[in-house]
Order: structure tokens, then C-alpha cells, then sequence
């Protein structure tokens, strides 16, 4: 026999057998292995064909990517009218920011990302010293912004489009994960007045709807404050959209935290360890660590909730979509408007996701299966 | 959960509303340098903001001509954009100063919403738009058809009052904005969509093919349709009124942005003419501005004639005839009270 030429310990790693590897035998394994595979297969296979090839036709192939108005658009081509994001696409990114000034919203964004690199990226150069500007970044942002000292000032009125998305979206996120975890700590505590009152939050936002409190932000505070008393509109739905995203955060931390076995926290005390110590050593790594797809999921929420701040009439991109849609020379393009606004919603959220894999992946010491 | 929201909001908006009406609302504009005007998110030919997000339709040209007339420049215009829920909320609680947003003058907005309207400045109904191939001729045949409604509005009103007037019923579909109604409309999710006649007009025109949809000939409702300002403030309120009323007046004396320099330069022999230039009379010191108000609103906006021509009339995508909005000399109602 052949095999019997091999040293006890030396035989080769022979290749695995052919019907198992290769994509007839992915197609076997995945695609026709039962009866009621093969049926789903094939009902697959006609969606597929039935969506893909109009879509494609609709969205490339018959679109129009130049013109001056729909009427123009439908002249060339009977599919998309794409003319009309092309035209409009600075309002949807700046909102109705002075175009003069958009450079300022640029290198907003251009510093964001690099302030976002240190944070998210834990083997980046010269972290020490990037961490301490992401901590600037919010002032920074806020005066180029804004204006002010040197800058010509621009009022948040003027803030709309991916724009407003991304300051409310990037403060909600930043400002509700302490929050959050603060009242998380909090509804544990054993000080009676620093947990009922952490509970009394919680359950007051988590109970009333975003709709509702973007409603009381934008309309009643006015009733409550002095007469002549303005206090800006965003500032409110940024107060609002973080205190409800920190209600949520709470309760997704508190599951992490009630996760840990109690050993954890008895071996934190047995140290020695006063509650702030043990804490930030012992007891929130390893509860955060638990947490990170619902913190994720709640930061996804949150992101996408600030779609209805078209409610109390600041225009994020879904809000200038629908204005733009009014201008008598666009009106009728609202699938070409959604999929666009869809598409960015897309690229944020997915990432916000593979970033949360990923930490899930590099964080993980050995509890999986 | 929304008409819920709508009604608890509103209850505790009126039962608070008189204690914050501000008194002064002229000071507080010019103090700002800038009028907050509640519009709508968007509407074709009455508001929209352009590629450079700059308003512009015809409730806008209002609001920049109140400005135009308080601040001395019609660019002064800060835009509020409101749905059909938050409009009055806006208006009452001062997060807007005056409101130009399509909004049709009711007893119960006038009276119990606290709010005061300024002159009708276009005058609609409420229409049916259907597609021609369901056959339907009348609104009378239109017993169990799914309408496309905007909630909060007072055509969802007008069309209960209609199909039980008439024992019919229908079934509901509500939405929220215009382009929403088109959107589903066209989406054959409804097979009705009503609102007043204009935005049907401009519904139709955004269609893929618009001579497969016909508006019924039945007009179901009075829509007089008007800015308006809240209660408290009545110095304001006649600001409000009387530059409606100078652009409207200017169109009838024949005053445009083309010759009303030359015309108010120096006093004619036409008296009428004479009082909106502030060449006659002391006009503007009775509602508190200089006696160039008028001038500068026709200067910088127009009369009714050219505003109307400019974003909704026969040359517009929308193609609306002036009909009932003619003046009275020429067939129509537009009437307004004479300056003196």
C-alpha cells in the first residue's frame, strides 16, 4: 500500500476529497441540499432576476444625470432623474449654510475624522497627543461652526441637510455614553435619592415618545421660559436627543453591569478598591465590553431618529429632500430623493456596525464558543 | 399617538397662550433685524427654498414683503418651516412672528386658537384629484374610495363633512406633506387625493402623466387662504393687514415694481396713488413705519399681479388662472380696503 511509505508522524495533509470543496459543492451544501432548499433557491433566483435588472435599468442604464429641471430629465431618459440630487446636493450636505462659509463645515468634518481615528483606532501614532485633540474637537467644531472670534457668525437656523445630521447625530453619541453610564451606576446605587432619581429619568424618557419631546423642545419650553427669552432651537433638540439616547444608553449598560457575576464586585472590594476605582478597573470594561452591541444599537437609533426633527421643522436631509421636492421643477422625484438620503443613512449606520464587530472581535477574552 | 400629541400640545398651548403674547412684536422684529415667518416645509409655487436654499414661492414673497415694509429690506427673512401640526404652536409661542403658510381662515383658528388674520390673500377650494381611468365623472360616485388626506388640516375636515353629507364613506389614508400625498397617490395607494384646488394643480403637473388624471369638477369647501398673526398685538396685526392690502391695492391703482419709482417720486394727480406712496396722507405713522413702507414692498416684491404671475400663474409649472384671485374691476374678488 501506498500510505505505508509515510513515517508514523510525517504523513502529508492531504487535500480534503473534491466533492467537498469547490463551488459545485458550495452550490450542493447551500443551495439544493433539501426539497425546500432548492424552492427557495429558485424563488430567489426570480426575485432576483424580476429587481435587479429594473433597478439597474432605472437607477443607470435609462437615468438622466444632466438637465435643469425634471420636465428636461424625462426628455433623455425615462429612468432616474439624478440631474436633481446633482443640483441640489449642496443644500443636502450644508443646508442652507452661507455658501461662502461651507469650507468651515468641511474642515469641520475633515477634523472630525481625524479626531475620530485616535478614538476608534487604539494602535494609531501618536495617540496621546491625538486623544487630546479629539477632547478639543468639540469646542473647535463648535467655533468654526458657529462663528464668532474672527469667524463671520452663522445661526443653527442656517444648519441643515448631512450637516445637521451630523452634529446632532455626533453630540447625541458623544454626551449619552457617559450619561448613560452615570445614571446606569446610579440606578444601582445603594444612595436612595441618587437612584430614585436615576429611575425616575430613565423611566420618564424611556416612556415618553422622541416625537413628543422634540414637541415640548421646540414649541412649550417658550411658554415656561420669560417673555424675550430665546434659547436656540437646536440647542434644545441636542439637550433633548441626548437626554433620550442617555435613558436608553442606561438601561442597555445596566444590563452589562447585572451580566457581571457577583464575584467580580466582591473581588473588587476584597481589594480594597474604593467604588470609583473598582469601577473604572474592574466592574465597566467588562460590563461596557458586554454591552457594545446594544450600545451600538442604541447609537444606530439615536442616529437615525434625528430624521424627526423634521417635525418641529429643522431640515435634515429627509427635510430638504421634501422641500426640494416642492420647487415646481423637481416635484415627482421622491424615489430618486429617498434612495439618496437612504444611501447615506446606509454607509453611516453600516459602519457604526462593522466598527462595533470589530471591537467585539479584539475585545473578546475567551468567553465565546 | 400623533392627534393625541396634536391635542395635548395644543390644549396646554392655549391655556398658556395669552400669558406670552408679546406686546410689541414691531419693536422685537426691528430690534432683531430680522422677521421670523412660518412657512410651510414645502410647497410647490407658494414655498420652497431653491438649489442655493434661498425661499422662494408665493406665501414667501408675503413674508419678505412685511419685511421689506418693517426692516427696509426683503432679504431679512428668517424662515420657520412648519408642518400642518406645528404651524399655530409656532405662531403663539413667538418662535415665529408672523405666518404666510397656505393656511386657510377658520372661525375656530380666528376665535379659539387665538389668532388674528390678515387679509385673504388666494382664494381656494377643495378639489378631488382622480385618475381617469377609474371612470369616475363626479364626486358624487365616489362611495368607498381611499383618499390621501393631510391630517391636521381643514380638508380632512371638509371631507368628512362632505362624504356624510352625502352618505358615503371612505377609508382614510393619511399623510402628512403634500409630497407625501404625491408619493402615495402615485403609488396607487390611495385612489383619491384631495387638497385644496391649487396644490391639486401642481400635484397633477408632477405626475408622470398627467393626462391620465383628472380633477373633478366638484369644489367642496371654501378655502380663503391668509397669513395671520397671534392674538395680542392688534399694532402688529395691522402691519400685517395693510401690506397685503398695499399689494393688493397696487395692482388695482396699477402700480408695479417696474414704475413705481416714477410714480411715487413726487405726487400725481391720482389721490390713491398719492396715499400708498406716502406722498399724501401720513399712512404709514398710523401703524407705526415711515411714510415709504408701501414703496419700498412693491420696490422689492411686486404687486399681486406680479407675484402671482411669478410663481403660480399660467407661465408657472402650476398654470393656475386667476379666476376668483382677479380683482373685483376684472371679475374676480380680490377687494381690498382702500389706503386712507
Amino acid at each position: 500500500m501506498e500510505q505505508s511509505a509515510y513515517k508514523p508522524g510525517e504523513h502529508p495533509n492531504l487535500p480534503p476529497p473534491s466533492n467537498t470543496v469547490g463551488p459545485i459543492a458550495w452550490v450542493r451544501a447551500n443551495l439544493i441540499s433539501s426539497p425546500t432548499n432548492i424552492v427557495l433557491t429558485v424563488l430567489s433566483i426570480w426575485f432576483l432576476y424580476e429587481i435587479i435588472p429594473a433597478t439597474l435599468e432605472w437607477a443607470f442604464m435609462d437615468a438622466a444625470f444632466t438637465g435643469e429641471s425634471r420636465d428636461e430629465c424625462r426628455a433623455k431618459a425615462g429612468g432616474a432623474c439624478w440631474a436633481f440630487i446633482g443640483e441640489r446636493f449642496n443644500l443636502f450636505t450644508y443646508g442652507f449654510y452661507p455658501a461662502d462659509e461651507r469650507w468651515r463645515i468641511d474642515l469641520a468634518f475633515v477634523l472630525l475624522c481625524v479626531a475620530l481615528l485616535p478614538v476608534l483606532w487604539d494602535r494609531c501614532p501618536f495617540r496621546k497627543y491625538g486623544l487630546y485633540f479629539a477632547c478639543a474637537f468639540p469646542f473647535i467644531s463648535g467655533w468654526l461652526l458657529l462663528g464668532g472670534f474672527g469667524l463671520m457668525p452663522v445661526d443653527t437656523d442656517e444648519f441643515g441637510g448631512f450637516m445637521l445630521t451630523l452634529v446632532i447625530g455626533v453630540t447625541g453619541i458623544t454626551f449619552s455614553l457617559p450619561i448613560g453610564i452615570i445614571l446606569a451606576l446610579g440606578r444601582q446605587s445603594d444612595m436612595p435619592i441618587v437612584r430614585v432619581f436615576s429611575i425616575w429619568f430613565i423611566e420618564f424618557f424611556r416612556g415618553v415618545p422622541l416625537i413628543t419631546l422634540l414637541f415640548v423642545a421646540s414649541t412649550m419650553l417658550n411658554y415656561f421660559l420669560p417673555t424675550g427669552t430665546t434659547f436656540d432651537l437646536l440647542l434644545r433638540v441636542l439637550i433633548m436627543v441626548t437626554l433620550f439616547a442617555s435613558a436608553y444608553m442606561a438601561e442597555v449598560i445596566r444590563g452589562g453591569l447585572q451580566a457581571l457575576p457577583r464575584g467580580q464586585y466582591e473581588a473588587a472590594d476584597s481589594m480594597g478598591l474604593k467604588y470609583w476605582t473598582s469601577m473604572r478597573l474592574i466592574i465597566l470594561p467588562q460590563a461596557l465590553k458586554i454591552s457594545i452591541p446594544g450600545i451600538v444599537n442604541t447609537f444606530i437609533g439615536l442616529y437615525k431618529d434625528t430624521t424627526l426633527v423634521i417635525i418641529i421643522g429643522l431640515l435634515d436631509p429627509l427635510g430638504v429632500g421634501r422641500s426640494s421636492l416642492a420647487d415646481t421643477k423637481w416635484t415627482g422625484l421622491s424615489n430618486e430623493m429617498y434612495l439618496f438620503v437612504a444611501i447615506f443613512f446606509f454607509i453611516s449606520c453600516f459602519g457604526m456596525s462593522r466598527y462595533s464587530l470589530y471591537l467585539e472581535k479584539k475585545l473578546a477574552t475567551g468567553y465565546e464558543r | 399617538m400623533l392627534k393625541s400629541l396634536k391635542i395635548a400640545v395644543m390644549t396646554v398651548a392655549l391655556s398658556v397662550a395669552g400669558f406670552s403674547a408679546n406686546a410689541a412684536t414691531l419693536d422685537d422684529v426691528q430690534a432683531r433685524g430680522e422677521l421670523n415667518c412660518v412657512v410651510t416645509t414645502g410647497l410647490a409655487g407658494f414655498a420652497a427654498p431653491d438649489e442655493n436654499g434661498r425661499w422662494d414661492g408665493f406665501d414667501v414673497e408675503f413674508c419678505r414683503a412685511v419685511a421689506a415694509a418693517v426692516l427696509g429690506d426683503s432679504e431679512k427673512v428668517k424662515f420657520v418651516p412648519s408642518t400642518g401640526k406645528t404651524r399655530f404652536t409656532l405662531l403663539n409661542s413667538g418662535e415665529g412672528d408672523i405666518l404666510f403658510r397656505n393656511t386657510t381662515e377658520t372661525m375656530s383658528r380666528d376665535a379659539d386658537l387665538k389668532l388674528t388674520f390678515l387679509p385673504i390673500n388666494y382664494y381656494d377650494g377643495q378639489g378631488f384629484l382622480i385618475r381617469k381611468a377609474m371612470g369616475i365623472n363626479s364626486a358624487s360616485e365616489l362611495d368607498g374610495a381611499s383618499v390621501c388626506i393631510q391630517t391636521g388640516t381643514t380638508t380632512e375636515l371638509n371631507l368628512a363633512d362632505y362624504f356624510r353629507a352625502n352618505g358615503m364613506s371612505y377609508e382614510p389614508v393619511n399623510i402628512e406633506t403634500n409630497e407625501e400625498g404625491i408619493a402615495n397617490y402615485s403609488g396607487n395607494r390611495c385612489d383619491l387625493y384631495t387638497t385644496d384646488a391649487s396644490g391639486l394643480a401642481s400635484t397633477r403637473a408632477a405626475l408622470d402623466d398627467p393626462s391620465a388624471h383628472v380633477i373633478l369638477p366638484e369644489i367642496i369647501s371654501k378655502e380663503p387662504l391668509g397669513g395671520a398673526v397671534r392674538h395680542g398685538d392688534d399694532q402688529w396685526a395691522d402691519i400685517g393687514k395693510w401690506v397685503v392690502n398695499a399689494i393688493i391695492n397696487a395692482e388695482e391703482l396699477g402700480v408695479s415694481s417696474a414704475n413705481v419709482g416714477e410714480l411715487c417720486a413726487a405726487a400725481g394727480n391720482n389721490p390713491s396713488i398719492n396715499r400708498l406712496c406716502g406722498t399724501e396722507g401720513d399712512a404709514g405713522s398710523w401703524i407705526g413705519l415711515d411714510s415709504n413702507w408701501a414703496v419700498r414692498v412693491i420696490e422689492q416684491v411686486g404687486n399681486y399681479g406680479e407675484i402671482f404671475e411669478r410663481h403660480i400663474g399660467p407661465n408657472t409649472p402650476l398654470a393656475l388662472e386667476r379666476g376668483l384671485n382677479a380683482q373685483w374691476t376684472d371679475g374676480g374678488i380680490l377687494y381690498a380696503a382702500p389706503i386712507r
